[in-house]
């Protein structure tokens, strides 16, 4: 009776699967370098930067896609994607009022409205659609304070400099494969630079949105927080159903100076496939952030419940002393999906601190891995790393795995490793049953147990919408 | 007298064994009852059965509640109705704050009366954490988590006085808690009936038993209730065991003892 009714909550739709139907200025499938002066071209880029992706694309030329994953996967076919699609539109500077009331009603649907009168009182968004940026909202109070978030297209046509000075600085092309394919054709994604001594009046929020067919999204986002300066950022991401994969390859670089905060969050529901592991988004993304600056903090918070295969690692580098680096992860999987996620930190400067929470949630036939890396470089006295890895399985033949690598080259540097997995159990259903709660509340009731401690990390504007979309992800027998 | 719980016969397999084998036992309004039986005799095989756990094989016999049948019902619909069942052994449910557990199941029992805020529901959850003698700790804390034996038993009984069930199955609720923790929640449970809950207290403990006064005792062997009565059953059973009942329960079988001092049950 439990599993009928867990089975009927789990078999809801994919809410965000629909097409808006709209024309778009789109390049032929095809990768060379004319596709690369063409990118740039439309976006009236200064040369350096066509410079840098001419660079990258001859670099990625010479790699071989990852072959290290747990996972296999069909081979991606390179020349069959489209790098170039965007919503055709007026020439000229956009303000709302001229933005396609299609992109609009699109983003109302998927419960992100732009309009700044209806929009989530402190929440300022960049909306990207396939490969742009259509609109973006709060500029002028964030300008106020001296913030500047803007299309990273603008970002490189007004703000060459900082563009130029960090742009690459934390994830270089040569990183791997896709941040080098990235590096050569990201076509947007946000920027964010607070000033000194600044604390960002509102919540940033970026929305992805992949909505042409046969087309890859390849965003690029820089956040950089000065001297003092604070930020929170959330991200989300959807894209509709479809048959044939579709590639989402991003690049996240995070820049702390000293005393500055970042806090970065993901919810990120692009289409998982369908119940036959049919279609759905290939997500490898790069994501790292840079504690420069002694006592700067990076923490990121990601609720990762979408994408057929997700590879992502969101990691810190903790060079400043006494800096602090987060790892807060959920990833629910469910049919075939494939979820490969964890984070690195690495330890350079004395008495840095880490601290990795993951939670998995696997059910069906889907599988996870937890991939960690912790590491501990000589001259990191008093650092310390506390990791905590909790695989909760809802079916028979779900599963997860747990490939922690602990390097210490620094004798007074510490790390602790927690791992559990468990399965919800017959007797914790019937406990919330015989309370009067329904079998659907009690799994979810369990599940948000689970989680609680990672959604805690997030906005509490998101920590609802996370929570709702948790329990939609889960399926199979209890047992 | 109105049977709120009427149990006719009932009988009940699990794991192929024939735990229950013709039980029968009816619950007026505003009544306690106990049920004493040996260990693995099947007190927990029918507070489950009752409050509809999967799992288990009924192969024969009635339950109603409130005149309805009991048994078609989901273990939810169960609950909803005014049935309690406090457990032997309450389960952990890790990072689920006791307070949004107690607040969602609140909402769903009393579903249809005024919804209580968050503010008016924290305050009456403190209350009542008092009458338990928990600290407010316990409503920030996971479901159970890391809780002892006592503060389960506790919690259980906040429970009873938050959902004000018509009929509370409390199975060994005492078992974990000290002298103190006893006479508080025998006085707990002889307050609720006076405001019309009945029980049907699962105890092997004469204190508890001092403490609340049931109207019957009753003892399970055999799959079936082989004693009914006053006090002195109790008594007889702590000091003599389960042992005699064995006789006592062959020869009513074949028809030729009443039991002395036993009182029909129906
Ligand atoms: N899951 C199970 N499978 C098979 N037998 C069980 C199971 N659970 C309980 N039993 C058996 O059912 C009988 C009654 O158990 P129970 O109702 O727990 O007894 P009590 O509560 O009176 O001690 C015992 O023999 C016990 O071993
Ligand atoms: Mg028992």
């Amino acid at each position: 009776m439990a599993e009928q009714a867990i089975e009927e909550i789990l078999k809801r739709e994919y809410a965000a699967g629909f097409v808006t139907d709209i024309e778009a200025d789109r390049l032929p499938p095809g990768l060379d370098e004319n596709v690369i002066r063409e990118i740039s071209a439309r976006k009236q880029e200064p040369g350096f930067m066509l410079e840098r992706r001419l660079e990258s694309y001859r670099y990625w030329t010479t790699l071989q896609p990852p072959q290290w994953a747990h996972f296999p996967h069909p081979e991606v076919d390179f020349q069959a994607i489209t790098y170039y699609s965007a919503p055709r539109r007026k020439q000229g500077p956009q303000s709302l009022e001229d933005v396609d009331p299609r992109l609009l009603e699109t983003y109302e649907k998927l419960g992100i409205p732009l309009h700044e009168r209806a929009a989530l009182a402190g929440v300022a968004v960049d909306a990207v659609f396939d490969s742009v940026s259509v609109a973006t909202t709060f500029k002028e109070r964030l300008a106020a304070a001296g913030v500047i978030f803007c299309p990273m297209s603008e970002a490189i046509r007004q703000h060459g400099e900082l563009v130029q000075r960090y742009l690459g600085s934390v994830v270089p092309h040569t990183d791997n494969f896709y941040a080098a394919l990235n590096s050569a054709v990201f076509s947007d994604g946000s920027f964010v630079y607070i000033p000194k001594g600044v604390k960002c009046p509102m919540e940033l929020s970026t929305y992805f949105r992949i909505n042409e067919a046969k087309t890859g999204q390849f965003e690029r986002t820089l956040i950089i927080a000065d001297e003092g300066a604070s930020v929170s950022y959330l991200e989300g991401c959807t894209a509709p159903m479809r048959d044939e994969n579709q590639l989402h390859a991003a690049v996240v670089e995070l820049v702390a100076l000293q005393d500055a905060s970042i806090r970065y969050a993901t919810v990120q529901n692009w289409y998982p496939g369908d119940e036959q592991g049919r279609g759905g988004i290939y997500n490898f993304v790069t994501k790292r952030g840079e504690c420069r600056g002694r006592n700067s903090h990076i923490s990121w918070t990601q609720v990762e419940t979408g994408s057929a295969i997700t590879w992502k690692y969101p990691s810190c580098v903790l060079l400043g002393d006494d800096s602090v680096g987060e790892f807060y992860s959920i990833a629910t999987t469910r049919h075939h999906q494939r979820a490969d996620t964890g984070t690195k930190m690495i330890h350079l400067g004395r008495n840095t601190r880490s601290t990795i929470v993951s939670k998995g949630i696997s059910a069906d036939t889907s599988s996870q891995v937890y991939r960690g890396l912790v590491r501990m470089a000589p001259g990191a006295t008093g650092a310390k790393n506390h990791t905590q890895c909790d695989s909760l399985l809802i079916g028979p033949v779900a599963a997860s795995h747990t490939f922690p690598t602990i390097q210490v080259g620094e004798v007074t540097a510490q790390v602790e490793h927690e791992a559990t997995t468990s399965r919800i159990a017959e007797d914790q259903l019937f406990y919330l049953r015989q309370r009067g709660l329904s079998a659907e509340q009690a799994v979810q009731m369990i599940v948000a147990g689970f989680c609680r401690q990672v959604v805690q990390k997030l906005p509490l504007e998101f920590a609802v919408e996370a929570n709702r979309l948790l329990a939609v992800t889960l399926e199979g027998a209890v047992g | 007298m109105d049977a709120l719980l009427s149990i006719k016969d009932l009988k009940v397999a699990n794991g192929g064994r024939q735990v229950l084998d013709g039980f029968s036992l009816t619950v007026g309004a505003g009544q306690i009852h106990v049920l004493m039986g040996p260990n693995g005799s099947g007190k927990t095989t029918l507070a489950s059965v009752l409050a509809g756990r999967e799992g288990y094989e009924v192969n024969g016999g009635s339950v109603t509640f409130n005149g309805a049948d009991l048994l078609v019902l989901l273990p939810e619909e169960r609950a909803r109705k005014g049935l309690f069942l406090g457990f032997q052994h309450p389960v952990e449910i890790p990072g689920l704050a006791n307070a949004t557990f107690l607040r969602e199941a609140y909402n769903t029992l009393h579903e249809g009366e005024d919804e209580l805020d968050a503010a008016d529901f924290l305050a009456m959850a403190r209350r009542l954490l008092q009458e338990v003698e928990l600290s407010d700790a316990f409503l920030s804390r996971g479901l159970n988590q890391g809780f002892s034996g006592g503060e389960k038993k506790r919690n259980e009984m906040l429970q009873l006085l938050l959902f004000k069930p018509r009929l509370a199955i409390l199975d060994e609720i005492d078992s974990g808690l000290d002298v103190d923790g006893l006479r508080l929640i025998a006085k707990l449970i002889v307050r609720r009936r006076n405001e019309g809950a009945s029980f049907l207290i699962i105890s092997h403990n004469p204190q508890l038993l001092r403490y609340v006064a049931p109207d019957a005792i009753h003892v399970l062997y055999g799959g079936r209730l082989v004693v009914s009565g006053g006090a002195d059953i109790a008594e007889t059973i702590a000091e003599r065991g389960y042992e005699w009942l064995g006789n006592a329960h062959d020869q009513e079988r074949q028809g030729a003892v009443a039991l002395a001092g036993s009182v029909g049950n129906g």
